[in-house]
Order: C-alpha cells, then sequence, then structure tokens
C-alpha cells in the first residue's frame, strides 16, 4: 500500500512541527527517515497512523494518504486504520502477558476469538519475526522474561499479527546491542516483500543498509527525498552533504 | 595536605540528632506494641469472677469447677441440672446475696449483718444444688459450703466465646468472635461498596480525565481523607442511618450497612490514590502501542492497563481494608454496638476499635476488662500489621501476568 503526504503542516500548539511536506512512499518497499533530533521526522511517522491524536493541542493541515484515503478524513475509524498501519516504537515495550498473549493481542481486541486461528497466526508472525525458534518453548511464559532484542522481535512479531499493509518503525534498534540490531535488519529486509516500512533512524549505516528511500529532515522541513544510494553518495543539497559525513548533527 | 580545615562539630551534631530521633521514633513504637501484649496478656491470668466475690456450692456436690459460660447459663436459667456440667441429677439452686438476705428479717441478720455468715452457711448447707454467689468477706472459719477455685480465661475460650459480656455478673463473659466478625463483615462490606467507585474514579482519573479536571479532582479527594472521622460519622448518623432504616423498614437504622457505607466513603480517598498512582505508572509506549494495534481506549484500559496495575489495584484493596478495620469514632457511631454474632448487614453489629472506644473508659484499671480491652487492641494490632505487610508484599510483586 502506497503513502503520501500532501502540503502537510503539523502544530503542536504554536509550534509549527512538520513544514509543507510533500512526499510520496511506494508500496514493498523500505523508505528511511534520517536526521537531527527534534527534526520532525518521528513526528511525520506517526501522523501515519494518527498516533499524534493522542497528544493535546496538536493540529494538522494538509492531507495525509493511505492507499487512496485520506486518513484524516472524519469517515475514518482510527482503530480500523491502525490494523492496517501498523507501528513499531523505539523501546521494546511487551504487554504484561505471556510471549503467546502479546501476539495475539491484536486479534483479540479485533474481535478473533477462534482459537485454532489465534495459535497459526501466533506461531506464523514469531516466525516472520525471526523469533520462533527461540521462543517456541516457552509460549506461556512471561514476555519480560527475554532479552531486549528478542521483545523488540517480539513487539515486531505483534504488530505482524494482524496483518497491516504498512508498517512504520520509530528507530526499532536504538535501544538494542549490535547483534540484535543486525538480526532486525535482517528482518526489515524481508518485510519488504509484503510491506510497505517506513523507518526512523538515528544509525546512517543502518538507513544505507536497510532502505531504498531515504528522506533527510532537518528543523521540520524535509530536505532532500530521494533513493538511498543517492542521498549516501551524492546529495543534491549542502545540508544533506554536511549532515551524512558528520560535520553537524 | 589533607589537613582539617573546617569545623565539622555543628555536621556530627545533627547526624547525632537525626539518628537519636530515628532510634526514638522506632523505640516507642516497639514500646507500644510490646505494653499492649503485656497489659492484654493479664487477661489469661484472672479470674473472670469478679474481684472479692466468691461462688459456693454444697460441701456434697462434686463439681470441681465451672466455665465462665457455664455460670452465665446457670444464672440466666439455661443449665438448670448439676448434671449438664458433669455433676450429680439435682436441680441447680442459684443463689445471689440478695436472694439469701431477703429470706431473713433484719433482726436475724442483725444491723450490722453480723449474722449473716451463719444465715449463709446454713442456706448453702441446707440446700444440696445450690450456687451461691457473694462477697467473700462473708465467709468466715464456720463456713460449710466449698468455694470454687477461680477459673481463668483460657484462649480458646477468648477467641472462640460467642457472647461479649464484659460487666456480666457473677462471671464475666469474654468472647471476641463477634466482635471480630463484626469488625471483619463490616470492612468487608465497606471495600465491596467502595470497590466498583473507587476502580471507576481513578481509572476515570489516570485514563479519561484531562489534566485540568484532574489538577482539580484529585487534590479535593485526596482532601477527604483529612476529614476527622467523627464528622463522617456525624453524617452517616444525620444521612444514612435514617436512609437505612427507612429503605429496609427497620426498627433502627444502626446496622453493619451503615457502617459499612460511611467506611466505603472513608476508604475511598486511599482506594481511588493508590489505584490512580498505580495505573498512572503504566508506560505511555506500552499504552500507545496498544493503541497502535488496533485497540480502542477502552480495550487499552482493561487488557493493557489495568493488568499492568493489578498489584498496585491489590494494595489499594488491602490498604482500604486496613484503613476500615481499623476505624474507630465514625463505626461506633453508626453501628449500633449490639455485641452479637452478626447474622446479617442490616442488624446492629460492634468492631473491635468500636469496642475499646466504647468500654474503656468505664473499666477500672487493671480489671479483667481493662486487660480484655488491651488484648483486642493487641489483636487490632496483629490484623492491621498484618494488612500492612500483606500490601507491601503484593506492591512488589514483578508485574507480570
Amino acid at each position: 500500500m502506497k503513502l503520501e503526504a500532501k502540503n502537510v503542516n503539523f502544530f503542536y500548539g504554536d509550534f509549527h512541527a512538520l513544514k509543507d511536506i510533500n512526499m510520496q512512499i511506494d508500496s514493498n518497499s523500505v523508505t528511511a527517515f534520517i536526521g537531527p533530533s527534534g527534526c520532525g521526522k518521528s513526528t511525520f511517522l506517526r501522523l501515519f497512523n494518527r498516533m499524534n491524536d493522542l497528544i493535546d493541542g496538536t493540529h494538522l493541515d494538509g492531507e495525509c494518504i493511505v492507499g487512496d484515503q485520506n486518513i484524516y478524513d472524519k469517515s475514518v475509524s482510527v482503530d480500523e486504520l491502525r490494523t492496517t498501519v501498523g507501528m513499531v516504537f523505539q523501546k521494546p515495550n511487551p504487554f504484561p502477558k505471556s510471549i503467546f498473549e502479546n501476539v495475539a493481542y491484536g486479534l483479540r481486541v479485533n474481535g478473533v476469538n477462534d482459537k485454532k486461528i489465534i495459535i497459526e497466526t501466533v506461531e506464523k508472525s514469531l516466525k516472520q519475526a525471526a523469533l520462533w525458534e527461540e521462543v517456541k518453548d516457552k509460549l506461556k511464559k512471561s514476555a519480560f522474561e527475554l532479552s531486549g532484542g528478542q521483545q523488540q522481535r517480539l513487539c515486531i512479531a505483534r504488530a505482524l499479527a494482524i496483518s497491516p499493509s504498512v508498517l512504520l518503525m520509530d528507530e526499532p534498534a536504538s535501544a538494542l546491542d549490535p547483534i540484535s540490531t543486525s538480526k532486525i535488519e535482517e528482518l526489515i529486509f524481508q518485510l519488504k516483500h509484503d510491506y510497505t516500512v517506513v523507518i526512523v533512524t538515528h544509525n546512517m549505516q543502518q538507513a544505507a543498509r536497510v532502505s531504498d528511500k531515504t528522506g533527510f529532515f532537518m528543523l521540520g522541513e524535509l530536505i532532500e527525498f530521494n533513493d538511498t544510494k543517492k542521498i549516501f553518495l551524492n546529495p543534491d543539497k549542502e545540508q544533506t552533504q554536511n549532515y551524512i559525513t558528520g560535520r553537524f548533527g | 595536605m589533607f589537613k582539617k580545615k573546617r569545623n565539622r562539630f555543628v555536621e556530627t551534631l545533627v547526624e547525632w540528632a537525626l539518628r537519636l530521633s530515628g532510634g526514638t521514633t522506632t523505640l516507642v513504637i516497639l514500646l507500644i506494641s510490646i505494653f499492649l501484649f503485656t497489659e492484654g496478656w493479664g487477661l489469661f491470668k484472672s479470674s473472670t469472677v469478679e474481684k472479692g466475690y466468691v461462688l459456693c456450692v454444697n460441701r456434697s456436690n462434686k463439681i470441681k469447677n465451672l466455665t465462665p459460660k457455664q455460670i452465665k447459663e446457670i444464672f440466666d436459667g439455661n443449665i438448670t441440672s448439676w448434671k449438664q456440667v458433669g455433676g450429680n441429677d439435682i436441680p441447680i439452686e442459684p443463689l445471689r446475696m440478695d436472694d439469701i438476705a431477703s429470706q431473713y428479717t433484719e433482726e436475724e441478720i442483725g444491723a450490722n449483718f453480723e449474722h449473716l455468715p451463719q444465715k449463709l452457711s446454713e442456706a448453702i448447707a441446707s440446700r444440696p444444688g445450690a450456687l451461691a454467689f457473694f462477697s467473700e468477706q462473708f465467709i468466715n472459719i464456720n463456713f460449710q459450703g466449698r468455694v470454687l477455685p477461680a477459673e481463668t480465661i483460657t484462649l480458646k475460650e477468648y477467641f472462640g466465646g460467642k457472647e461479649w459480656f464484659p460487666t456480666a455478673t457473677p462471671a464475666a463473659q469474654f468472647g471476641v468472635l463477634p466482635l471480630i466478625l463484626g469488625t471483619l463483615w463490616v470492612s468487608i462490606a465497606a471495600i465491596l461498596i467502595a470497590l466498583p467507585f473507587g476502580m471507576a474514579v481513578a481509572i476515570y482519573l489516570a485514563e479519561i480525565a484531562n489534566s485540568r479536571i484532574r489538577k482539580i479532582l484529585k487534590p479535593l479527594i485526596e482532601l477527604l481523607a483529612g476529614i476527622p472521622s467523627v464528622v463522617y460519622g456525624f453524617f452517616g448518623l444525620i444521612v444514612i442511618v435514617p436512609l437505612i432504616r427507612s429503605i429496609f423498614h427497620l426498627p433502627v437504622g444502626e446496622t453493619a450497612l451503615a457502617g459499612a457505607i460511611v467506611l466505603a466513603i472513608m476508604a475511598l480517598p486511599t482506594i481511588i490514590t493508590v489505584a490512580e498512582d498505580a495505573m498512572r505508572t503504566t508506560p505511555l509506549a506500552m499504552k500507545e502501542s496498544s493503541l497502535a494495534l488496533g485497540a480502542t481506549h477502552w480495550q487499552t484500559i482493561y487488557r493493557v492497563v489495568i493488568p499492568y496495575a493489578s498489584s498496585g489495584i491489590l494494595a489499594a484493596i488491602v490498604l482500604g481494608i486496613g484503613r476500615a478495620i481499623g476505624e474507630t469514632m465514625a463505626v461506633l457511631m453508626v453501628t449500633g454496638n449490639a455485641a452479637v454474632m452478626p447474622h446479617s448487614l442490616t442488624e446492629p453489629v460492634r468492631t473491635i476499635p468500636a469496642t475499646i472506644a466504647a468500654e474503656l473508659g468505664e473499666s477500672a484499671m487493671g480489671s479483667v476488662q481493662y486487660q480484655a480491652l488491651f488484648m483486642l487492641g493487641a489483636i487490632l494490632f496483629v490484623l492491621t500489621l498484618g494488612i500492612s505487610i500483606w500490601a507491601e508484599i503484593i506492591r512488589k510483586e514483578p508485574k507480570v501476568q
């Protein structure tokens, strides 16, 4: 499913957090957002599953389109949208439940009660998230018993279980060690076949490794959005060049 | 190098003062609990028959001793034959001093009761089934009856006894079961009433109310905890008691239910504050990820927030019970204070703290009643201590389902 932002302006109260952003994201691709802290990349990501609705005093101008639908249209059900646009957060945050129940959660809240379907989906999702082999014998155990990297893959499995079309990842590997990080990156690469993946990252090597396209944000503006190779080897804008080479940031 | 430059005298002084105050506080608390138990423990060494009085039987009577309960039953007329307490099959004739004295003229007894011991002795000797209760000063060397040994209260009688009658003569009854049950009934009913309301308010405050409303509401609720309990009791007496009387068509409105409602109101601030604090510790990221999976706000509350806060919520309940068990004044005012085994919520009951408050002022220092009340205090102490420890344990349990 493709994503599109048309003339997006976003405000936290009086603070103008996103300035006139236009972007098209192809389906079945991995898109990375990079930029210094506070540049608005996470805010922009969270627009696509309306996570910013939870913050008081925010305001959006412009359109965010998922598929063909402006998701800020009044007719859109936020709960339904979020089953199509899944999200993985920065810190692994499993629920205080068993490993199995964590993955089954999304199914249960969306009204799936068939035990067989739930069991099958949990297994499939854990396999997709490359966690099945490590947890198949302790599905009843608490999710808190897993390591940080395993917890994050569990959170990815949890997001995959409700078979979304789009997966938003907000710095999914920033709290993890290098081995866990490489597992997650491998996973993102695999996910591209079935999902549209958008990932926010501080790690530029990560962006370069996993993404097809990269957007560089600064001070609420989308400075440059292009093929990842182009951004990292030969960017059009000087600001991008400076950021990537570490001259500021 | 490294020479002492500053005078650290004041620092040392402050440090010692702090240490001393900590030690003193601990010591005082320890002393209070020791005091409670030592004062209360005397109960099991003293006789329930009033000091200076004796129980006597005919010499032919084989009975060795009578328990306080048996004595009461005999004088109440519920036990009529010695056979029922392990003696011969003859009817019991309970005799109080008045009964004997009234059978003789003033001349026979004498102006200064100088002949009374003789008459008492005769009265007992002439009645094989006699059980007489009178002042021990009237026993002289020629006494022909047999004085029953003073029986002390056993632990079993104290904790298993169903009658609390501390001023009864000849034998006071100290069965704390009705008081313990009364306390538990009122407290548990209070929690059952307070829990749904408390949880609802806590959920509203933690998850639904916007920050402006919460800033007003939360201090207000905390303020409720500071209102003196006598005010709650007054409110209960004026509003709730008449209400219960008219709703249930009762002769009196002072019932366990009235106490439970007043206690529920009093326990609400504790339950709300602790439960709300626990729910607010749920990480935002956890709630966000639930919402991000398509869960509604309500699904997130009952599937993520409440399980996450469950230990805190349990602690809130237990602390609420603790608050209810120890509450004295309000309960004393609205529960009717009948020390009987509770059968229904619409009957008067009496709780442990209310008993202490009501009776301590009237009991002679060092008397059996006084000791029994201290023992009640000790029971209450153990109950609330246990509950506090329980709450602490629950609170520290890992947040895992």
